[in-house]
């Protein structure tokens, strides 16, 4: 089984868009969402929720006030600034807590319960490609990284119940932790950039990460035609350090005006930019094989 | 002391460009006003001011070590850690630094004082200057996957300074809660699409448990703004200021150019955020 995995770095520079273009082409395929913080391809996919299943990230603490006696050892020992003392009572921020149950565990009087936290929501759904695994985080909650390796171990199991030997996996921005936990142990990844200093800059830094993790990565352009003098820089930067530019998409209304219609770039029309994503398809299809 | 946060659900709105531009007008107008680049990930902020760096200090992690000749392997530390980052294996307790959360926990529990504090670096934290703006940006290790340490050590970095804007990270997970935690104002930077739409909502949500005051700027303004328009409309919130698409904006950003330099006919595009700076001004 493979598993490409799209990210970026930047945000905002088309991931999703191309994502879910690229599941549109692909056959026998399982989808992922894994930007679980900001999760946008079920707007495209319209998923028929089939499984619902409660995550619990991890734990939380909270103090009984009954049996607190007001010593303050928490507040002392507690590495996050979460507990806070108001109107001569403790209380714990549950939005600093970390859920590393110190203050639980040192309590004197045992006034600090330690319970396991819901912490969100993910689903198993159909779809017009097929089945989607997605996520949805809580408001402020943590532990982005954990749902992320849940859902990817659950769309691993359900490829393999439907004899699916593709997994497409939309990643977040930026290089931390849901990053880390969408690439590790994926057969390919595709770093979607766009010729602006800052499009380049965070390129690198991811392009690094997956260096970091030993997985191999290509990249494709998106709004080309923005900056043809940073485009060539990229090429340059491709030829250079020997990694594969599988393609070049120029700048184009018609993505927003697929989103907004609730469609792919590819059901939304045949032009030269959807002619670019299949070429791109057709590059990363043979890529995945070898 | 007034701190400004800025930041959005999706990705790639405009969080920097409005960030720069509007640190860059404020210390035009007032003195000891400073940028603090928050997105540690992927900081974006000095491609625009080009600041010179004066001093870089590293962000490190105090994570366990165990002194082998103490320890009596009794495995007190490996059950308290809720992170995973201690193993008692055949009696010797082996360590996993890049999991550790910093707690505290098995220092504190271990009875024979086996565990020291070490370090894991995170990051680093690089401090200078823009012209008149003082620059703050954190720069997370590549691999590295906490970056709310860091976060907290490049705001440290800024707070003495009277006026501090801070550029978040995207998302509205704990990155972007470490960033906007002491800010007095919000600045939601969205674009007139659905996602934009979508992840705004799911950041309004998280400023309204975290009980923030904030407002919206529009970016890529177009006729789609009545996606935006409507849902601040039913929520009661103010949408602040408009930036309107214009592929001369989007090339002055893919060269790393501040819009009010490059194209001073949009400078009083951001007139409107100095006002909410104002409005804070105790």
């Amino acid at each position: 089984m493979k598993e490409l995995v799209i990210i970026s770095g930047k945000g905002g520079t088309g991931k999703t868009s191309i994502t879910v273009s690229l599941a549109a082409l692909a056959k026998n395929k399982v989808m992922v969402d894994c930007d679980v913080d900001a999760a946008d391809m079920h707007l495209i996919l319209k998923p028929q929720i089939e499984i619902l299943n409660d995550f619990y990230g991890g734990k939380g603490a909270e103090i009984n006030q009954e049996l607190c006696v007001k010593c303050g050892k928490c507040k002392e020992i507690c590495k996050f600034d979460a507990v806070k003392n108001e109107d001569t009572k403790f209380i714990i921020d549950e939005i600093k807590c970390e859920g590393c149950g110190v203050c639980h565990y040192f309590c004197p009087s045992n006034a600090i319960k330690f319970e396991e936290k819901f912490s969100g929501e993910w689903y198993e759904s159909n779809t017009r490609f097929g089945k989607l695994i997605h996520a949805k985080l809580g408001v402020a909650e943590e532990n982005s990284g954990k749902l992320v390796t849940k859902i990817r171990n659950h769309a691993r199991l359900v490829a393999h119940k439907n004899n699916c030997d593709l997994i497409i996996v939309d990643g977040s921005p930026g290089i931390g932790c849901p990053v880390i936990a969408s690439i590790s142990g994926a057969s390919l990844v595709l770093i979607v950039t766009e010729p602006t200093l800052s499009g380049m800059h965070d390129s690198k830094r991811v392009l690094e990460l997956t260096k970091h993790f030993k997985i191999p990565a290509c990249i494709c352009i998106n709004k080309f035609d923005i900056n043809l003098d940073l485009t060539k820089e990229i090429e340059d930067f491709c030829d250079k350090n020997n990694i594969e530019l599988v393609g070049k998409i120029p700048y184009s209304k018609a993505f927003t005006e697929a989103m907004i219609k609730e469609l792919t770039l590819i059901e939304y029309c045949d032009n030269e930019v959807s002619d670019e994503i299949k070429r791109i398809w057709n590059i990363i299809e043979n890529k995945l094989k070898n | 002391m007034i701190k400004i946060a800025i930041a959005s659900g999706k990705g790639g709105t405009g969080k920097s460009t409005v960030a720069t531009n509007f640190a860059y007008l404020l210390s035009e107008l007032y003195e000891d006003v400073a940028i603090i680049d928050c997105d540690v990930e992927e900081p974006n902020c000095h491609i625009f001011l080009n600041p010179e760096i004066k001093i870089s200090e590293k962000s490190c992690l105090s994570v366990p070590e165990i002194d082998k000749e103490l320890c009596i392997g009794c495995g007190k530390c490996a059950a308290i850690c809720q992170f995973n980052s201690l193993a008692l294996v055949k009696g010797k307790v082996i360590v996993f630094p890049e999991l550790c959360h910093s707690c505290g926990g098995c220092w504190l529990i271990c009875p024979v004082n086996a565990i020291s504090q070490g370090k894991r670096e995170v990051g680093i934290v690089e401090i200078g200057k823009s012209g008149k703006l003082n620059f703050i940006q954190g720069k997370s290790r590549i691999g590295e996957a906490m970056s709310p340490p860091l976060i907290k050590d490049t705001k440290k970095a800024g707070q003495n300074h009277q006026i501090q804007i801070l550029d978040c990270p995207p998302g509205t997970s704990c990155p972007v809660i470490a960033a906007v935690d002491g800010a007095d104002y919000v600045v939601m930077v969205t674009e007139p699409t659905p996602f934009g739409l979508y992840d705004l909502k799911l950041a309004v949500d998280v400023m309204k448990k975290l009980g923030k005051n904030f407002g919206i700027v529009i970016n890529r303004s177009d006729e789609n703004d009545y996606l935006i328009e409507d849902f601040a409309a039913l929520e009661n919130i103010s949408i602040i200021t408009k930036i309107p698409d214009d592929r001369r904006i989007a090339e002055c950003y893919s060269r790393g150019d501040l819009i009010v330099k490059a194209l001073p006919e949009y400078k009083e595009v951001f007139n409107p955020l100095i006002h909410i700076a104002r409005g804070i001004k105790k």
